[in-house]
């Protein structure tokens, strides 16, 4: 059945089985379809079986559990659910909340400049909008979450990005599209006014400084004492240079040709990097210690940041793209074929007593924390603003881009996931506890992990500890804390099983450090970059010569102050004698999850505004739940008196220490580093205080402007004025058949 | 079949060199030529100097 309504009826909705044609000229063929699918046997078959699959996966993981889950079944738990939850979550959320019209022509279509604003195929731009979410961050918080079992951390990230995740980046690219792809920044100051937007730009970049810290934190740690990783890593410099200079001079747009160019020589980096570890000058030359390597990130961080974008930024882009995209798929299929087997319990005694070597706390509110990307991440927001709205060709679109890209994301977390759990027990606490507890030796983490009881499994000997580092190619795996090289482990032991008969494992493990190390530092890259330009916007009230792009000593000294927050906490990281990640990644948790906490209460504030406040829940609950778990974490890091957990308890614990006359105490040996423990405890201590104020402020104005707005019965939209759209393309990733027919329509109207 | 397989290698082309961004100056000078006719239409080289020069003063973050 079909029926048609024009630019001027209402939006009405399709009724099961009816297809209604969108019109804005009635001379040409429809802009939009809005079809409502009927239950047929066949359609009602095929969910049930994705349910059961879905359904039988989380019987097998939470119910039955055992000792030998096969890993499988987590695939199994996660695409069922994902696609429950695609087909009915977000499509009730398009139906009764966003209410995507294609009579509307998106700002691709009305702004089409062929450059930031491009109508871009849904396909493609689902793959540069996974590109520009999906990096380190979901591959580095399941991993450390493992100590608390598999099983809290799986069902987190689940249904974490199905209630909130994917429902923060489905509503911020929907809002944003409507508003000519206006940034997160520029949106609340919009909603908010000027108090809270200010609130909100301020929070923003004091995160972004933390979250690229501890990226380059985590880069640090997986590179430190490694000659092959310091080599491989080392060579993507030169790699992306040649690109660029190719690029530039030689075939200018042939980027596909350049990358594949670029990917060789970067496994190329990997094997020779293996060579070069093992020749005497080699070590000496690429042994770096964590300062060394800090300094060396810092230094990067500020040249990249303001050398041209064609010379490096973009041909390590190129790179990172088809490192992400190949070895997320290479993963999926290696798990498939080797269905590892689970080792760590469904849930340890660290998810209940806080105790855990990998982050102190417990399961409440910390496992939401410290898996932040994957299930829920705020940084998403600052992409699907700004960027990707500006390419969707159609509103209806946004839900597969939005909404279905963040699964993916989520996907790729689960994988990373399995990747740590199915490593033996020992061997991942052996390298994710601090240097404090292991005493960074093969003998002292075989001593801890016996002290860790059942929990150990069955235990390694220091020779065991010391072989597995042989194994893939390192001098040692104590210690080795950050999530990257534990991850590393996983995907050496998943790919190097596939291709059974010759020992990979040393390749495979590089290979996965140098995936990491890549887009972080393609992060840090751009990341410097925007922080620099937010930073110079807010200069600019104090003088105006800071507005201007093109003044370069404007932008280096921005770019100055932008590394030098970030630097110091990195260098803050690394020297700190109580272990640096276990501390500081919490604190990116809270950082990432309170910029969501910023996007999701701007949200609420404009479904209220719309009037539409019966549906506020839609995003109220799970900023609810982001602001319960992030300010009660933000409360145990102040006011906890457990010194492992709160920061000013440790504190005042060392300080006590030291003026009593002690020269040591715990893992400080001596009284430069007791005082340095008492200086970064503080600094920390102080970051979580003024994060959790900043949110605070953001969520009570974001609440008044609600209540205010509910009261009047609505406000005035901030969204633009509507402009018919002439032109058509699908909503769903693969076009259905009614969308075919009007794509032919089309076609035929052009010819 | 081998028509099966000339579309699938087709469509993974197509895909690869929309992705990575083969195809940009080709989507820019049809957008040109439909929107401003006899413009001047830059070479390649220009036309990605000037994009990254664009890119230079509009940074876009990548996420962690």
């Amino acid at each position: 059945m079909t029926s048609t309504i024009d630019a001027k009826s209402d939006d009405r909705q399709p009724k099961p089985g009816e297809t209604i044609e969108l019109y804005t000229d009635p001379a040409k063929p429809p802009v939009g379809l809005r079809h409502r699918a009927r239950w047929t046997p066949l359609k009602i078959v095929l969910w049930v079986a994705i349910a059961l699959i879905g359904g039988f996966g989380w019987f097998m993981i939470a119910i039955v559990r055992g000792d030998e889950v096969n890993s499988v079944w987590f695939v199994a738990a996660s695409v069922g659910t994902f696609l429950i939850g695609y087909r009915f979550y977000s499509k009730f959320i398009e139906r009764k909340l966003l209410k995507p019209d294609d009579r509307r022509a998106t700002p691709a279509e009305i702004l089409n400049n062929g450059r930031d604003f491009e109508p871009t195929d849904r396909r493609v731009l689902f793959g540069h909008h996974f590109a520009a979410i999906a990096g380190a961050g979901p591959l580095i918080g399941p991993v450390l979450a493992a100590q608390m079992g598999y099983l809290p951390g799986t069902m987190w990230i689940i249904f974490g990005v199905i209630i909130a995740g994917a429902v923060q980046d489905y509503l911020v690219l929907f809002f944003s599209m409507r508003r000519r792809g206006r940034s997160l920044g520029q949106m609340a100051k919009d909603e908010l006014g000027r108090f809270g937007g200010v609130a909100a730009l301020v929070a923003t970049l004091l995160i972004m400084s933390i979250i690229l810290a501890v990226l380059a934190l985590i880069v640090v740690n997986a590179l430190a004492e490694s000659p092959w990783g310091v080599f491989s890593i080392a060579m993507t410099i030169p790699i992306a240079l040649f690109m660029g200079v190719y690029l530039r001079y030689l075939r200018p747009g042939r980027i596909s040709e350049v990358s594949v160019i670029g990917v060789a020589l970067l496994l190329l980096a990997i094997i020779a990097g293996g060579w070069v570890a093992e020749t005497s000058w080699g070590v000496e030359i690429f042994t770096l210690d964590k300062v060394a390597l800090a300094w060396a990130l810092i230094i990067y961080g500020f040249v990249a940041s303001v050398l041209p974008v064609w010379l490096l930024l973009a041909p390590r882009d190129y790179l990172s793209t088809f490192m992400k995209i190949g070895t997320i798929i290479l993963l999926a299929i290696g798990i498939i074929i080797v269905q590892p087997v689970v080792q760590m319990p469904a849930i340890t005694e660290f998810a209940l007593n806080g105790q855990g070597p990998v982050f102190a706390g417990s399961l409440f509110p910390f496992l939401f924390i410290t898996i932040a990307c994957g299930a829920l991440s705020g940084f998403h927001s600052l992409i699907a603003s700004g960027t990707t709205p500006k390419l969707i060709e159609k509103e209806s679109q946004t839900r597969a881009i939005g909404y279905g890209g963040m699964l993916i994301e989520s996907f790729v977390a689960i994988m990373a996931l399995v990747a740590a759990i199915t490593l033996d027990r020992g061997l991942y606490f052996a390298m994710n506890a601090s240097a404090a507890l292991t005493g960074g030796t093969p003998e002292g983490a075989a001593e801890f992990i016996s002290g860790l009881g059942p929990l150990g499994g069955t235990g390694m000997t220091a020779a065991e500890i010391a072989q597995a580092a042989r194994d893939v190619g390192e001098a040692s795996l104590v210690s080795r804390t950050g999530g990257a090289p534990t991850l590393a482990v996983g995907i050496a032991n998943i790919l190097g099983e596939v291709w059974q008969g010759s020992d990979l494992r040393a390749f495979w493990y590089h290979f996965g450090i140098m995936f990491e190390a890549l887009f972080i530092l393609t992060t840090v890259d751009a990341g410097t970059r925007v922080a620099r330009f937010m930073l110079s916007d807010t200069l600019g009230n104090v003088s105006q010569k800071f507005r201007d792009p093109s003044w370069r000593i404007g932008a280096w000294i921005s770019s100055i102050i932008v590394v030098a927050a970030w630097g110091s906490i990195l260098l803050m990281g690394v020297t700190d004698p109580l272990g640096g990640i276990n501390t500081l990644f919490p604190l990116f948790g809270i950082a990432n999850q309170l910029l969501a906490a910023i996007a999701l209460a701007i949200c609420v504030a404009i479904v209220c505004k719309k009037g539409l406040v019966k549906w506020a829940w839609i995003p109220g609950i799970p900023l609810a739940l982001d602001a319960v778990v992030t300010l009660t974490a933000s409360f145990q890091k102040i006011f906890s008196p457990i010194p492992g957990l709160g920061f000013w308890a440790q504190n005042a614990t060392y300080r006590a220490a030291l003026d009593n006359g002690e020269t040591s105490l715990g893992p400080a040996q001596t009284v430069e580093a007791m005082n340095a423990v008492v200086r970064n405890t503080a600094i920390q201590g102080t970051l979580s205080i003024i994060f959790a104020v900043l949110v605070v402020i953001v969520i009570v104005v974001a609440i008044r402007v609600s209540i205010r707005a509910v009261r009047a019965g609505g406000e005035v939209s901030t969204e633009t004025d509507i402009v018919p759209s002439g032109l058509y393309a699908p909503s769903s990733l693969l076009a259905t058949r009614e969308e075919k027919a009007v794509q032919k329509r089309w076609e035929a109207e052009v010819t | 079949m081998t028509a099966l397989i000339l579309r699938a290698a087709k469509g993974v082309r197509w895909y690869v060199r929309e992705l990575m961004g083969d195809s940009r100056y080709e989507r820019y000078v049809a957008h040109l030529s439909a929107t401003h006719p006899g413009a001047t239409v830059p070479t390649e080289r220009e036309f990605w100097r000037e994009r990254h020069a664009i890119e230079e003063r509009n940074p876009t973050s990548r996420c962690c």
